[in-house]
């Protein structure tokens, strides 16, 4: 409570027990239906000044300034806008490098590349496991080869770039650069993010290749790198979103990303570097499902809680080492299959909570993806939805327009209270490691996600289309086919690039790279000479595996 | 109940990593009464059929939201036949569009379930076709 003195506060109790007993019931009398934040906490029907004890200077501040609930940048959207960044990429770098310059024609403002999976697997797409995956759910990268197709014709100095790449991050940002030397552009100019968080992939996303402890040896080498070499590249992206879209709930996603984030930087901390060299660089990256309210109230906890573990836990110091900036995709588990063109709807509220919750960054999914990779039509309207939002909605004139909201303050604070019960339980277990080799983590996971699909079943959660409101309707066409020649004319590149390469020199910098792995030096340099003579993935990764070995997944 | 428990394999071939469908079915068929093995990632549909005979199973339940099931799933049916066990129930699940699934039901997968299908439907589906 803000400036109510005692006898205020009484007066608004009596009034507020007299509502409750009046019109309150005697609406509720005739309907009652209850209802629910996604970590099942009962919201109420209605928040007044007696919900929370807010005091403004402490939690909630002034935009850019300490502890950012209000947002990272003192002018927001005003100064400017979100970057607009469509992840994409499919099939051959011939035909990504189309769609990618397609959206940079249409105002898109970033690139976000799609990977397929054996190349986030570090296979070449000529290794029996590939087989049937190559150029699947992203763009074939097997060599520099493909890297200087991807981005031809791309200028690197004006662009900003995201990977999704995360157990052979090093070697795609070690391209990214080579590329980038060819166009004449430096390391220091270089502006994009490499997702590079191995942890959510050993319980929510799948694509880890080596254990953890060396996985996270290679993810302090590139902050130790980054740090003197690419001082405006985002390290590493600390991922909520597949956290979110495994089936956790909003509290979850915010306390295992952040719990993620924790043992990033105290990996880094025992490396020896100096926590405000490295955590200015740390970004984040969240989900934004269908309850507006709910969502926004979570990206503010986040920026809360982060600045607190930073100042306090971290005893960091430059601003920019408090600040939680975060990408956010609208949420892929939310579209349906069923009358897709309703999922334009959702994608606008998910991409309208991501806004007014203080995204530095959106994709926005476009309304065929629960059916097949999207079109052109269809990636179209997603970005046009961002346009919309961005140019005639007018939500983006005001810093935190929502924030002061009884409910919203009430959730946020309930948000933050939840995540810091889930971040101390983690501690104690032994950080985040720890809990996730125990299987505690999949497991709080696997129970909200099966919890939440009884209760569409039951008809408890309602999704239009799905469980009400069904129609009998005709298969979708015009939906995006892949080539089946994709994987063997990507075959084909790579027996050429083998023959072409000074196979001399590749196995001069593989060695090297062996040697250095093997002494436990930064990898870095050593990654960015293999990639410079056209190293395959499958190779530097090869050699990574004989020394690290290969993690296998218990399942629980 | 003398009836005989029915035994499930909830598999994922390929490299795809969504498997929040697949432990939910997994749990699902569980709650209804059946043995269910749940295989983890990155099943190759040799290891996948190995595990299926190994295990004793009547039906085998293939997840894939990776695009990779046209190559991926008639091998498991493939293999399956070729060790004689057409008794064995194969159905599916992913993100896998309409035009793929007459193909797939063609090449011994009996039945394609996509988002949104109800785990209602599919304990009954097993129930109905698994054979005796």
């Amino acid at each position: 409570m803000t400036e109510t003195g005692e006898g205020r506060k009484k007066e608004l109790e009596e009034k507020l027990s007299q509502w409750l007993e009046g019109p309150f019931a005697r609406a509720q009398a005739k309907k009652w239906q209850k209802a629910f934040t996604s970590y099942r906490e009962e919201v109420k029907n209605l928040y007044t000044p007696l919900d929370g004890e807010t005091d403004y200077l402490e939690d909630m501040g002034f935009p850019g300034e300490y502890p950012f609930t209000r947002g990272v940048y003192p002018t927001m959207y005003r100064g400017r806008l979100w970057t607009m960044r469509q992840y994409a990429g499919f099939a051959s770098a011939e035909e990504s490098n189309r769609r990618y310059r397609y959206l940079l024609e249409q105002g898109q403002t970033g690139l976000s590349i799609a990977f397929d999976l054996p190349t986030q697997i570090g296979l070449d797409s000529d290794h029996p496991m590939a087989s049937g995956e190559v150029g699947k759910v992203g763009v074939a990268i097997d060599s520099l080869a493909d890297m200087e197709i991807l981005f031809d014709g791309i200028p690197l100095e004006e662009v900003s770039t995201s990977m999704t790449i995360n157990s052979p991050a090093a070697i795609l940002m070690a391209m990214y650069v080579v590329v980038a030397e060819k166009q004449g552009v430096k390391p220091e100019e270089l502006r994009g993010t490499i997702q590079n968080d191995i942890l959510k992939e050993y319980f929510a996303r799948g694509t880890y290749i080596f254990p953890p402890e060396p996985s996270i040896k290679l993810i302090t080498d590139i902050f130790a790198y980054c740090s003197e070499k690419m001082p405006r590249w985002n390290t590493i992206s600390i991922s909520g979103y597949h956290i979110r879209e495994a089936g956790a709930n909003a509290v979850q996603e915010v306390a295992f990303t952040l719990a993620d984030g924790i043992a990033y930087v105290k990996a880094a901390l025992e490396a020896g570097l100096d926590v405000d060299d490295f955590a200015p660089r740390l970004s984040f990256f969240f989900n934004s499902q269908m309850n507006v309210l709910e969502e926004v109230a979570k990206f503010r906890a986040a920026r809360r809680i982060w600045a607190k573990i930073m100042a306090e836990q971290f005893n960091a110091k430059n601003p920019k080492s408090r600040m939680l900036r975060f990408h956010t995709q609208t949420a892929g588990a939310a579209l349906t299959a069923q009358q897709p063109l309703n999922n334009v709807t959702r994608v606008t509220l998910q991409a309208l909570a991501a806004v007014l919750g203080g995204t530095q960054s959106l994709h926005t999914n476009s309304y065929d993806e629960a059916l097949a990779l999207p079109s052109e039509e269809s990636v179209r309207i997603a970005l046009r939805t961002q346009q919309i939002l961005a140019h005639e909605s007018g939500v983006g004139a005001t810093a935190d327009p929502i924030g002061g909201s009884y409910y919203i303050e009430n959730l946020t604070d309930d948000i933050e209270k939840q995540v810091f019960e889930y971040l101390d339980k983690i501690e104690n277990m032994g950080g985040m490691e720890k809990a996730i080799e125990s299987g505690y983590v999949q497991k709080e996971i696997q129970k909200s996600a099966y919890e939440m699909q009884k209760r569409i079943e039951e008809e408890e959660e309602i999704i239009i289309g799905v469980n009400k409101h069904k129609l009998d309707e005709p298969t979708p066409g015009d939906l995006l086919a892949m080539d089946p020649q994709v994987e063997k004319q990507q075959q084909e590149k790579l027996v050429r690039v083998k023959e072409e390469r000074d196979n001399k020199q590749v196995k001069g910098k593989l060695d090297s790279l062996h040697e250095a792995a093997k002494n436990d030096e930064n990898l870095i340099p050593h990654i960015i000479d293999a990639v410079r003579v056209y190293a395959t993935l499958g190779e530097i990764c090869g050699v990574l595996r004989e020394i690290y070995g290969e993690y296998r997944a218990p399942t629980f | 109940m003398d009836e005989k428990r029915i035994r499930a394999l909830i598999a994922k071939p390929g490299l795809d990593g969504h498997d929040r469908g697949a432990k939910i079915v997994a749990q699902a068929l569980r709650d209804a009464g059946m043995e269910v093995i749940y295989t983890g990632l990155r099943q190759t549909p040799e290891q996948i059929v190995s595990t299926a005979l190994q295990e004793d199973v009547d039906v085998i339940g293939l997840s894939s939201l990776s695009g990779a099931h046209s190559h991926l799933f008639p091998r498991v049916a493939e293999l399956i036949e070729e060790k004689g066990r057409q008794d064995i129930l194969i159905i599916g699940g992913g993100v896998i569009p309409e035009k793929d699934r007459s193909d797939l039901e063609k090449k011994g997968i009996k039945q394609i379930f996509t988002s949104g299908t109800s785990t209602q439907d599919i304990i009954k589906f097993i129930k109905e076709n698994v054979r005796d």
